[in-house]
């Protein structure tokens, strides 16, 4: 079965004021798959993802070559709306950052941005937000509790039904389960399966052992360039580069 | 072993320090309360209150002063907030770091620094005279408005500073504008801190005199229309015992400004304190 490209990037750099942070990154990701992008701390795949949604765009002195298209289109063309763009591709941070609001208010946030204010139809989506982000039964009956009260593992995934409250059609994940413990780790993973049957999703795993679990296909990155991509056997069992080995098999990292 | 003593030494006096200035703030606090209070509450009755000054103020109570008080605040502050929180907002928020930015703060620094009565000097000069509102309510309100201006833009700027980046982050990354992220992330967290510095603002502004005196005037007679001329509490005080009319009627009104601040200071807190746990 021969999967359309969701995302293709093509020759992009990106510059932190005089600092590269992305180095002529190529890079296709199809529709339906889970990628991650891994590497060590400081090899741009968090600046990589949040280009994806020009996040980056709010960080003063930054700029970038090349094009990254959407469905064929470019993401950096000025008729592209940045609000729309968010929407159609969202992202999950590392740490948990639930609003300092209700559990409710939350995940109705993104909605009501766009004008959505009918109360009938915001419980309609967040009760298929909470659910799809496998945390509808443990909060159900509390929704107008603060979200801070919830745990790390709640409150990520809470952040993961936010973000699905939009139906975007990209995810990007930031290292989603660094803070959580390995069960709360197991239920978002969980998650994920579930979800790529609607999404396209990139994941930077919070270490190899996740990538090898949840990932179709990986990138290796380091030092803003990206090393190796391909299926995720492959590189995670028999890569191409040394450099990849060697950290996939932990002799650097 | 020599270090040891003086190291305990250093304690021991860097203790004694510390206590001897707070135990002296506190007392020079309970003094002057004290003071105020002795002379004053004898003279505190509902009449007190509810009566017009009559003869100079020598007799009656103090009614159209307080009315005259709280009006001049209130215009000062429906003034002063919108205007402050928004160049906070927009120093904070829609501005980097720039000449620009920074003209704006050095000039609101200057202006929490110079004395209130050049404060009422350029209200009367502009206010009363040029754009001839004559002494009045409005003249007087927008006079304290620009003096508590500064405080508001710092602690709400301080307010807006202290929220996570992250939370701005999270607001852009579900699509918000600019104007949503501030609105809805942003200001509402920073509420409490907007809130500490209008009361401040209401302090300052129930306390004031220089700049009343020349903006206001010191009329008698229960204010009407913003366009009344009042006498504050504060200048009420002021002209009873500068002029030696009566010390007993000063101390009362001296008295009732102090319960008024402590129960204004009291009620906002209860609101705050209820705002902030709703959002906990």
């Amino acid at each position: 079965m021969v999967q359309e490209n969701k995302i293709v990037i093509q020759a992009f750099n990106f510059y932190y004021n005089s600092l590269q942070a992305l180095q002529d990154i190529n890079l296709n990701v199809r529709s339906n798959e889970i990628f991650a992008i891994f590497g060590p701390a400081r090899s741009g795949k968090t600046t990589l993802l949040k280009s994806l949604n020009r996040l980056t765009d709010l960080v003063y002195g930054s700029s970038h070559a090349g094009t990254i298209l959407l469905d064929g289109a470019d993401i950096y063309d000025p008729r592209m709306s940045l609000t729309q763009l968010r929407r159609r591709v969202g992202m999950v941070f590392d740490l948990p950052t639930p609003l300092p609001m209700s559990i409710f208010d939350n995940v109705a946030y993104g909605s009501r941005l766009s004008g959505t204010t009918q109360r009938r139809r915001l419980n309609e989506i967040v009760e298929k937000a909470l659910r799809s982000a496998v945390l509808w039964e443990e909060v159900k009956d509390r929704l107008n509790t603060s979200a801070l009260r919830l745990s790390g593992g709640q409150q990520q995934r809470l952040c993961i039904a936010r973000i699905l409250a939009l139906e975007p059609e990209v995810l990007l994940l930031d290292e989603p389960c660094s803070g959580l413990d390995p069960i709360s780790t197991a239920s978002i993973e969980q998650t994920l399966f579930e979800l790529k049957k609607d999404y396209t999703i990139i994941i930077v795993p919070h270490n190899i052992q996740q990538a090898s679990r949840v990932a179709d296909r990986a990138g290796f990155f380091l030092n803003g360039e990206l090393v190796e991509e391909g299926p995720a056997y492959q590189i995670f069992t028999g890569p191409k580069d040394r450099r990849t080995e060697d950290y996939v098999t932990g002799r650097f990292g | 072993m020599i270090h040891v003593r003086t190291r305990f030494i250093t304690q021991s006096i860097a203790k004694i320090l510390i206590w001897v200035a707070a135990l002296s703030t506190i007392g020079v606090m309970i003094l002057i309360l004290f003071q105020i209070l002795k002379e004053g509450l004898p003279v505190l009755h509902l009449r007190f209150f509810l009566d017009s000054p009559r003869s100079m103020g020598r007799e009656g109570g103090i009614f159209s002063t307080i009315i005259g008080t709280l009006a001049l605040t209130v215009v000062a502050i429906i003034f002063a907030t919108p205007l402050g929180v928004g160049t906070a907002i927009f120093l904070r928020e829609y501005t980097r770091e720039s000449r620009m930015s920074r003209l704006i703060r050095f000039g609101t620094d200057c202006l929490a620094g110079i004395p209130s009565i050049i404060f009422g000097l350029f209200g009367f000069v502009f206010f009363v005279i040029t754009l001839n509102m004559g002494w009045s309510i409005l003249s007087g309100g927008l006079t304290l408005a620009a003096m508590i201006l500064p405080t508001i833009i710092s602690t709400t700027e301080e307010a807006i500073k202290a929220i996570p980046y992250s939370l701005r982050e999270v607001s852009y990354s579900l699509g918000g504008t600019r104007w949503q992220t501030v609105t809805r992330a942003v200001l509402p967290n920073a509420v409490p801190g907007i809130f500490t510095g209008i009361i401040l603002s209401v302090g300052r502004s129930i306390g004031e005199t220089a700049a009343v005196i020349l903006t206001a005037g010191s009329s008698l007679i229960i204010p009407t229309s913003l366009f009344s001329p009042s006498r504050t509490m504060a200048v009420h005080f002021y002209i009873l015992a500068r002029e030696g009319i009566s010390m007993e009627m000063a101390y009362g009104t001296g008295a009732t400004l102090i319960l008024l601040v402590l129960a204004i200071n009291i009620v906002a807190n209860w609101f705050l304190n209820r705002y902030i746990r709703h959002r906990a």
